[in-house]
């Protein structure tokens, strides 16, 4: 077959001396993963599948013009995280701006996680969804020295609050 | 039905109540789970290290299923086909899929340029529900999914979606030649299987790093390589490796960690801890030095989107290669399966955690804080076969 590079590219030899006179194909540090057949240069006028017809909001980067043929559909944006993640992606992928804000929606998304849950009447069982039943029965040590410190921290944070506050009674007594 | 349920930095759920996907596409399938795996690039998901991961995703990249029901323009699948699904969405028809870069599909993840849809790894790749759950919904069913071919292990074809060829295109984007040294940075399963692949391309000598006691055991047995931890058996990782080859550097370095690298106080605190760079990059900074003049550098670990502290200047000073993609499993699989079908490669001896998918928390917790000695965990649906 020939090469679509080549072919379309023809007419540099006609006007460029020497051009192409060192190529080689070989000489391409993507292989083997890629096998070049210079399908590159048809840009986006190659073959495209039948559009997913969007059911919910689809963001895409604006590096390309338009969303893809498929795409997913878990977790559209919503709320407070939807309106970052939407700000996020008028920023390109190597903005640092786009990265940064759909971190912040990232975290924003897990409150409002526990809040949606609450409002659906789901009290969210932290314990089981962390895994620690796993840490309980694999790394007993570990969870006991864990809580014995917590409770060392705990216990000297509100002595300490209530030995500030008995001192600010006996000044203002 | 049941999925696996992402709702924050180290907390997931196995959900009962999310709903059935559906063919939402004429070239999807719907495909019922019968084995999933946990990556360990599921676990910068889990540690929310991956932007725009949403609460309400399910994770699941790694995994085998029954056909269930096609879209109109899925021709060469039938209802009741056991396959497996490789981790990449990709269309088959775009450039870049048409020379066989299947990790880099053009048409399948509208959020991020940079990298192709994959099952249930975050809106950055397309935000596809993965196969955590006991259906999913599989876009380009025509491409990706392949019929497990007769008398293969159900659970070895499982590990055939990703594991397996990314270790074995680390091995092979290292341009290994016979007799190299081959120096495999990270002994999970990626690292692994690459260190067990790098035979297959005739090394002469290949040397896993880690500072896991247990898993550099177990690479010992898995893989037939010399194993050393990092912490114990060397001061300086690269100045041992230098004087390891004759202070030549090694031939071939694999970078098979990615943005969660332990072992430089620097990378550690601005990567993971503060966030400042996309993950610690440890290992790669390891690679980059410890390889030799002109050697080549193979990167399979995942990292953010962001950037990163490497010393770049070495790589051009040292003349070095860095050849990197995630892995083109379509491409890689007619040589996969004959591997594992002649016995050369036995992916299934990877897994150390058969969990049922009701109990998913517990197997991330389990995976991610490296308990029990484990090295995979694969979830089971209920009354999945155990047969394929």
């Amino acid at each position: 077959m020939e090469n679509l590079a080549d072919t379309l590219l023809a007419d540099k030899s006609k006007t460029i001396e020497g051009w192409g006179i060192d190529a080689d194909p070989n000489n391409n540090p993507t292989y083997p993963m890629k096998h070049y057949t210079g399908a590159d240069h048809q840009r986006l006028a190659y073959e495209r599948s039948k559009q997913q017809m969007p059911r919910e909001e689809i963001l895409h980067s604006n590096e390309r013009p338009g969303i893809t043929r498929v795409f997913g559909t878990s977790s559209p944006p919503s709320g407070l995280s939807g309106h970052l993640r939407r700000y996020a992606f008028r920023f390109s992928e190597g903005s640092s701006a786009h990265w940064l804000t759909l971190l912040m929606a990232d975290r924003v998304n897990v409150v409002e996680g526990l809040l949606d849950d609450l409002r659906h009447g789901h009290v969210p069982n932290l314990f089981k969804e962390h895994g620690w039943s796993a840490e309980w029965r694999y790394n007993r040590p570990g969870v006991i020295r864990k809580v014995a410190v917590g409770a060392v921290i705990a216990t000297a944070v509100v002595t300490l609050l209530m030995l500030r506050s008995k001192r600010r009674k006996s000044q203002v007594l | 039905m049941l999925a696996m349920n992402y709702r924050g930095p180290y907390r997931v759920r196995a959900d009962r109540n999310r709903p059935d996907p559906e063919i939402l596409h004429p070239r999807d399938a719907i495909v019922r789970v019968t084995r999933s795996c946990i990556c360990g690039s599921d676990l910068h998901l889990y540690h929310g290290l991956v932007p725009d991961t949403r609460v309400g995703m399910t994770f699941g990249h790694e995994f085998t299923g029954v056909v269930v029901e096609l879209g109109s323009e899925v021709t060469n699948l039938h209802v009741g086909d056991h396959v497996l699904v490789p981790f990449n969405i990709a269309c088959g028809t775009c450039p870049f899929c048409q020379q066989e870069l299947y990790g880099n599909c053009h048409e399948s993840n509208p959020e991020a340029t940079a990298v192709g849809g994959i099952f249930g790894y975050s809106h950055t790749a397309g935000g596809y529900d993965g196969g955590q759950a006991e259906y999913v919904r599989v876009p380009y069913a025509d491409i990706g999914p392949t019929v497990i071919p007769p008398g293969m292990d159900l659970d070895d074809a499982a590990l055939l979606t990703d594991v397996t060829p990314t270790g074995y295109q680390a091995a092979e984007m290292g341009g290994i030649q016979k007799g190299d040294t081959v120096v495999v940075f990270g002994a999970g399963p990626i690292g692994l299987m690459a260190a067990r692949c790098s035979w297959l391309f005739g090394a002469g000598r290949v040397i896993i790093i880690d500072h896991i006691d247990y898993r550099l055991e177990f690479a010992k047995q898995y893989a037939q390589c010399e194993a050393y931890n990092f912490v114990k058996d060397m001061d300086d990782p690269v100045v041992f490796i230098k004087k390891t080859t004759d202070f030549f550097g090694a031939d071939v370095c694999i970078d098979a960690v990615g943005c969660e690298a332990s072992g430089s106080a620097l990378q550690t605190i601005t990567g993971r801890k503060l966030m400042l760079q996309a993950g610690s990059a440890t290992a790669l900074q390891w690679a980059i030095n410890s390889v030799k003049k002109g050697g080549i550098v193979s990167i399979v670990g995942v990292y953010g989107p962001t950037w990163n502290l490497v010393p770049i200047g070495n790589v051009v000073n040292k003349g070095i290669t860095i050849r990197a993609n995630q892995a083109s499993v379509k491409r890689l699989l007619p040589r996969l399966i004959e591997h594992v079908m002649a016995g050369r490669l036995n992916p299934k001896g990877l897994i150390t955690h058969r969990v049922p998918l009701e109990e998913v928390a517990d197997a991330y917790h389990i995976f991610s804080a490296k308990r029990d000695n484990c090295i995979k965990p694969m979830l089971i649906p209920n009354q999945a076969p155990v047969a394929a």
